[in-house]
């Protein structure tokens, strides 16, 4: 039987909805499934973890050491609390990618990165060379499996029935005081988050400026969503880094992503190629975006992105 | 302070990588090799860290077939002082990179380990954090700004969140995000240099490193592929479009 824990993952004391989907792809592996939760005050996110549905335990450990999550400190948590599991998960975050491969390392096990599909409980399909290639690889027998969730390739877990119990737990564990957290610089943002939001308006290089990135905002803001941008317009600096959607930044799926200026290269793509539907508006019409964009409109953005925002408004 | 930088070959980040037909692994023949981006970004902190006088030497570490020395002639023209060439013809997990370059780090006893945040191949991002595990010291993965002073250095991490700013002890493990800095050309003089510069050839078999606990993959495939869409002519065309989806 297996037995799977998930590693929640939790800002400002709110469950991040990545867990949810950790959760989703576990009932695909099959077997009991706990949450881990490691927090200075874990209350508040072990309940929402606990209402998950398909969760059966939520186990919840109180450290002040846990304030923030450094990796450093939560991993020999992880790994003292993951005794007796067959699987360990966390989301394929920055969170995630942080902390799993030093869970795998101190457990001395191989780990499966963006994990996509449930072959059985020891193979999974996962993505290399941006996604262009696909790979079903089998983790050896008799070994815990230690794994980071695709979130765009798995849906949130809704709100079970009843909540799972909650078991507080602690740890006897030297923690290392090696790696202190200093600051969080976080744009606060109204807009609903890049990684859950069902609709994304993201931009590109073509628009040019960080002044006309505004043009998006409007846009966004008409239909609720959240924005992302691409490689070249964050390296531009029209907009910060956490906005970047691709290979090596947010891979989402969204029920709607636009395109805006945005030539799409395929770095860019595998962030967005499991959204329900793309919309892409280039001027160029030979840009790669328009091979996988469901609708596609040739033309100058600052002309068509105005006039769609005042046609949907 | 001596600065240890992982330096890998890859399948170069233009090149559309094809599935062989019958699912058996990646057409690579013929297909163009280049350093991994991210670790280029790595040497280029480190060699600039050397020229402000922080580090005094900076030495990149490739794990391959003996054919990878001439990449790792590339490094050594950007400026790095030497390479070590750790031969295998077996590929190399991540798991195994780690080991391998623990085994370096208590040889040769570097400050800091720069290493990419992924390679672009197996995309993976894990190396740098399991070398940080298994050496017991702190890790500042995805690092857009690194700064070194007493005995610390400070690092901003590019983090889903935005900009997250950590202080860690050294000796420690950081890995690259794309912004950390641009990478410098190499000039053809530089080339010539690089021809005089040491590298040190060790065997993998001979670091004592067993791989038995790898991932083994089974079946390669192509992602699959979206529908070819529809270009519309205007914007009523296409909020009609996305309405009769039910997406406005």
């Amino acid at each position: 039987m297996n037995k799977i824990l998930i590693v929640a993952e939790h800002h400002d004391g709110k469950l991040n909805p990545a867990t949810a989907r950790c959760v989703s792809c576990a009932q695909r592996i099959g077997g009991d499934i706990e949450v881990l939760v490691l927090a200075a005050t874990p209350d508040a996110v072990a309940q929402a973890a606990a209402a998950l549905d398909g969760v059966t335990r939520v186990r919840s450990v109180a450290h002040p050491a846990n304030v923030h999550a450094l990796a450093a400190v939560l991993a020999p948590q992880v790994v003292a609390a993951a005794a007796g599991f067959t699987h360990v998960l966390a989301p394929s975050t920055t969170f995630g990618k942080d902390l799993m491969p030093r869970v795998a390392a101190l457990l001395g096990v191989a780990q499966v990165s963006d994990l996509m599909q449930v072959e059985d409980a020891q193979r999974f399909v996962r993505p290399i060379y941006a996604g262009n290639a696909l790979i079903t690889v089998q983790a050896p027998g008799g070994q815990t499996v230690v794994a980071t969730v695709r979130t765009a390739s798995w849906p949130e877990a809704r709100a079970g029935a009843t909540p799972a119990p909650i078991e507080n737990l602690v740890l006897e564990v030297a923690l290392p005081t090696h790696t202190r957290f200093v600051a969080l610089e976080s744009g606060k943002s109204d807009r609903p988050d890049l990684q859950s939001a069902s609709r994304v308006v993201s931009g590109g290089r073509a628009l040019g400026s960080a002044e006309n990135f505004k043009l998006i905002y409007a846009l966004a803001d008409t239909l609720g969503a959240a924005v992302g941008a691409s490689r070249a317009a964050v390296d531009a600096g029209y907009v910060p880094s956490d906005m970047q959607v691709g290979q090596t930044g947010k891979i989402i799926a969204p029920a709607l992503y636009l395109a805006i200026g945005i030539s799409g290269a395929i770095q860019h793509l595998t962030g967005i190629k499991d959204a329900g539907t793309i919309v892409a508006i280039n001027k160029d019409a030979e840009a790669p975006i328009f091979e996988i964009a469901d609708f596609g409109l040739v033309g100058d953005l600052f002309k068509l992105v105005p006039e769609l925002q005042q046609a949907l408004g | 302070m001596k600065i240890l930088v992982g330096y890998k070959r890859v399948v170069d980040y233009n090149v559309r990588i094809q599935v062989k037909p019958d699912g058996s692994g990646v057409i690579s023949d013929g297909v163009k090799l280049s350093p991994n981006p991210f670790d280029e970004i790595a040497l280029e902190e480190a060699l600039r860290l050397r020229e402000h006088g922080v580090a005094s030497e900076v030495v990149i570490v490739g794990i391959g077939p003996a054919d990878l020395q001439a990449h790792l002639r590339n490094g050594l023209a950007m400026g790095a002082n030497r390479a070590i060439h750790v031969s295998t013809s077996d590929v190399v997990q991540p798991l195994s990179a780690a080991r391998v370059l623990l085994k370096l780090v208590e040889k040769e006893q570097p400050g800091l380990v720069i290493l990419g945040k992924q390679a672009i191949d197996d995309d993976s991002n894990q190396t740098g954090q399991m070398l940080a595990a298994l050496w017991g010291r702190p890790q500042a993965t995805f690092a857009s700004k690194l700064g070194i002073a007493d005995g610390k250095a400070t690092v901003v991490r590019e983090v889903d969140a935005g900009l997250e700013t950590l202080e860690v002890d050294l000796p420690a493990v950081v890995t690259t995000d794309l912004r950390l800095n641009e990478p410098r050309f190499i000039k053809l003089p530089d080339i010539m240099k690089a021809k005089s510069k040491p590298i040190e050839v060790i065997e993998l078999a001979a670091l004592g490193i067993v791989s038995g606990d790898h991932l083994r993959t089974t079946h390669y495939a192509p992602p699959p592929r979206r529908g070819k869409g529809v270009m519309v002519k205007d914007v009523a065309e296409l909020v009609a479009a996305l309405k009769t989806r039910g997406l406005v």
